[in-house]
């Protein structure tokens, strides 16, 4: 039995509004509140990036998994802003963890899908006991262009997962993931700002990839929408997870657990990892989890969780990822965000 | 050990000296002290000075200065504690001489900061605290001080209004120094109405950015009673011991443990003890140092020393004045010079060349100079016979 | 300037605050050390210290070293770690007027200053109030 050993969750304290931003570049706030259901977004600090995030998560996953950090045999951190161009976040998670030096490690890239690949790595490593126990963590600070409709939802956070054989709390009974090469969603080297096709960026990019991840799962397993007791999706905004859940029969009460974008903004690499860590935090032994993520350009990975009973012994180990939402939160102004984010030009 | 005896000051005008690099400005000084003392010979000479390379690029200064005042070949070396700099150089001094290796020796501190930005000269100083442990966390000198005021605070009710206090004093003090880099006097409100530099310390707590350079001649005592000098100024004290130089990494952060040994050290050589002290020039680079030194000295029970100054006790009529001369606030504090002038103002007192703020009848004084949070310190205490 | 190589050697201390213990009279020296300054002892143990502590002093930084100038104003604390161990950390996520000697804390992962646009990211720990 292969499956998750430690979880945690890290979000940064700062908020944006929605408001607040719509009120600098004269757009309509209804609807980015009512159409696409975002409301505020989470802001990584100054002294905040994906390395720092990730390290946090995985704390907090470390304390849940109980391990001693030596025994984990690979680091991957999946993120589409990684601090350096050349040189691995992973080196500078495992050394604050104390996980090296014997330790695979190297970044991945997906757009919001680099975390769930790390899951999937960390996974198939441990099955074929090349490694005990794989850390694998999908965080970003992302980053929208000032006014473009991106800039409302992209936001910070990270999710940890400890892959191993013993004391696992949800073991993976499935895996599958479905790819095309689908130009939805990009940022070419150098460049600050990622572009994106627009309305393109729906059909044909998230919700078919994640029909095709989910449905291939559930066909593969032979399960159907009322067997699972939770099910996460990418969360790029409130509207599309609804929506692509209610096209393959789930309900909104499966979905909302795990559907954390409307609080803090869609974390990208971040996003449906750390919806299973709000989902793990309530989850009792038993429940069958489904897990889509999508990551632009274009793919989705589905994971199917079924949770143990040791989920119970290590909920409350570390913070629950609703309570670090609705705890300490500090708001921003525009300007104060737009100097946290690096888009003040300085002399 | 050899008798030790001060025969000659120099000082000139302390401020932001724009036309004057670090070789004028300390030969200056030195030549001042060389006339005063009336004598053609020099056997060596210990120069304190913080920074001259951040500062100006400069290191290597000992033989430089030598040269420049010509002097050279004689033996001359550069000392370092930080802003106890000159203290330490009055120290090496008094050694060589009470050792009996040389007779007639310059002591000198010098220090030209505006040379750099202040961005620089506060990197500079920076370098007096843990750079690994303190520094790299961002944190600047004004910044621990505020550490120890705000433990202090806590710990002993020490008041905001009393470390105001201390600045008051000091440029009353310094408004009667002509020396002085701002010497004119200012107001609790001045203080408290001041920008904040790091809560609770404002601008007015601290100490300014100095250009300026001090020296003395110290030589036997014997020799100096052969030259006929009076009054006949002996060094009888001298205390030097060091701390963690991170104030976190002290088990009490509001106490000067450097201090209080140093200060131990130069009352038994001097077998006196703080009440007979008449007065002192003490290290008040933050108003909340000269607090936490007057307690170390033992002139103030432990966290007595904001009720101290708000009593007047250490006013220029108050039972034990502190810093006359208007100390580091009023007189400015180019960091390695200020342990030598420190000396200077000891020697106008007991000469009675203090003018307007001359203490009367002063026979015992104590110089107490320390480097960055307290992590060296030098005290000497003097005698007029 | 902070150079990779001055960075890199103290990283076990920055990212895992790791600390010697006197193998003879127990104290715990961060950094470590190569003699005990208590018993002189000279054999240590690696240890982590403890990632939870309470605020001993604390300022708020308003004339930073030009490294620091984006963050300012900024607070710095010495914390005293549950193990006894005092450090000197900046505080951040907090409100100032949140800000008492004696408050919980515990320690986060951060960026503490980078060397330009290019240079080398140098991380280290910082304090955060416990809620």
């Amino acid at each position: 039995m292969v499956g998750i050993v430690g979880y945690g969750a890290y979000i940064p304290r700062y908020r944006i509004k929605v408001e607040e931003i719509a009120k600098v570049w004269g757009a309509d706030a209804p609807s980015y509140k009512k159409g696409l259901r975002l409301e505020e977004k989470s802001v990584p600090y100054l002294d905040q990036d994906t390395i720092t995030l990730s390290v946090e998560a995985s704390k907090n996953a470390l304390k849940r998994a109980g391990i001693n950090p030596k025994e984990i045999g690979a680091v991957y951190v999946g993120s589409e802003s990684h601090p350096y161009a050349v040189k691995p976040s992973g080196t500078i998670v495992a050394e604050a963890i104390g996980a090296t030096p014997e330790v695979y490690c190297a970044d991945f890239e997906f757009a919001c899908k680099a975390g769930t690949e790390a899951m999937h790595v960390c996974y198939s490593l441990v099955k074929s006991e090349e490694i005990k126990y794989g850390l694998a963590i999908g965080a970003d600070t992302s980053q929208g262009a000032p006014g473009d409709a991106l800039e409302y939802s992209a936001s910070a956070g990270a999710a940890a997962f400890i892959f191993g054989k013993d004391n696992i709390i949800a073991e993976v009974e499935a895996t599958y993931s479905f790819m095309t090469d689908t130009p939805d969603f990009w940022r070419r080297e150098h460049q600050h700002y990622p572009r994106h096709g627009g309305r393109f960026t729906g059909e044909k990019a998230y919700f078919r990839h994640i029909l095709g991840a989910a449905r291939g799962i559930m066909e593969k397993t032979g399960t159907k929408a009322e067997d699972f007791s939770y099910v996460i999706f990418h969360q790029p905004n409130g509207k599309f997870p609804l929506k692509v859940g209610k096209m393959l029969g789930f309900s909104q009460e499966q979905i909302e657990t795990g559907l954390l974008v409307p609080k803090i903004g869609n974390t990208y690499s971040g996003s449906s990892p750390l919806g299973l860590t709000a989902v793990l935090d309530i989850a009792k032994p038993g429940d069958r989890i489904l897990l889509v993520s999508f990551g632009s350009g274009a793919g989705s990975d589905a994971f199917i969780f079924r949770v143990t009973e040791r989920i119970r012994e290590v909920q409350d180990k570390a913070p629950k990822t609703w309570d670090i939402i609705n705890g300490k939160k500090f708001y921003l102004d525009y300007g104060t965000y737009a100097k946290f984010r690096g888009k003040i030009l300085k002399a | 050990m050899r008798e030790v005896a001060i025969i000659g000051v120099g000082m000139n005008k302390w401020g932001e000296l724009w036309d004057k690099s670090l070789r004028e400005i300390f030969i200056e000084a030195a030549l001042s002290a060389i006339d005063d003392a009336g004598i053609d010979r020099i056997d060596s000479m210990y120069i304190g000075s913080m920074s001259s390379g951040l500062f100006t690029e400069q290191e290597h200064i000992a033989s430089l200065l030598a040269d420049y005042l010509g002097v050279a070949p004689i033996p001359s070396a550069r000392v370092e504690s930080a802003c106890a700099s000159g203290g330490l150089a009055l120290r090496q001094g008094f050694i060589d001489i009470a050792s009996g290796i040389s007779d007639v020796v310059l002591v000198g501190g010098v220090e030209k900061m505006t040379d750099v930005t202040t961005g620089g000269a506060t990197f500079a100083l920076g370098t007096a605290a843990d750079q690994e442990y303190e520094c790299y966390h961002g944190v600047t000198f004004p910044g621990l001080y505020a550490l120890i005021a705000k433990a202090h605070m806590h710990k002993y009710g020490t008041t905001r209004e009393q470390l105001a206090m201390v600045a008051v004093k000091n440029h009353k003090n310094g408004s009667k120094n002509p020396l002085a880099q701002y010497p004119f006097e200012i107001t609790i409100d001045d203080v408290l109405k001041s920008p904040l530099v790091a809560d609770p310390l404002r601008l007015l707590d601290c100490s300014p950015i100095t250009d300026g350079a001090a020296a003395i001649i110290l030589c036997t005592v014997e020799l100096a009673k052969k030259l006929k000098k009076d009054p006949i100024i002996k060094i009888i004290g001298s205390g030097h011991a060091t701390d963690t130089i991170a104030l976190h990494s002290r088990d009490d952060i509001t106490w000067l443990s450097a201090t209080e040994k140093a200060a131990k050290k130069a009352y038994e050589m001097a077998k006196k003890t703080p009440e007979d002290i008449d007065f002192a020039e003490v290290h008040d680079c933050f108003t909340i140092a000269e607090i936490c030194v007057t307690e170390a000295l033992g002139f103030f029970e432990k966290g007595k020393g904001g009720e101290a100054v708000e009593k007047g006790l250490t006013a220029l009529n108050g039972k034990i004045p502190i810093n006359p001369s208007g100390g580091l606030k009023s007189k400015g504090h180019p960091v390695g010079a200020t342990g030598v002038a420190q000396v200077v103002e000891i020697v106008k007192q007991f000469r009675e060349e203090a003018g307007e703020r001359q203490i009367k009848n002063a026979r015992i004084a104590l110089t107490q100079n320390m480097g960055g949070t307290g992590g060296s310190a030098l005290v000497h205490i003097f005698e007029k016979e | 300037m902070i150079t990779p190589q001055r960075y890199w050697r103290e990283i076990p201390q920055r990212y895992r605050l790791e600390a010697g213990k006197c193998k003879k009279c127990g104290y715990i020296c961060f950094p470590p050390r190569l003699i005990c300054p208590k018993c002189k002892n000279r054999e240590f143990e690696t240890v982590r210290l403890n990632d939870e502590g309470k605020i001993a002093s604390f300022t708020i930084i308003r004339v930073p070293p030009e490294q620091f100038s984006d963050l300012s104003p900024y607070a710095i604390g010495i914390i005293e770690l549950n193990d006894g161990v005092k450090i000197l950390a900046q505080i951040v996520d907090c409100d100032f007027e949140e800000l008492e000697i004696g408050k919980r804390v515990k320690v986060e992962f951060r960026k503490i200053r980078s060397e330009g646009e290019a240079g080398i990211i140098c991380y280290g720990y910082k304090a955060v109030l416990l809620e």
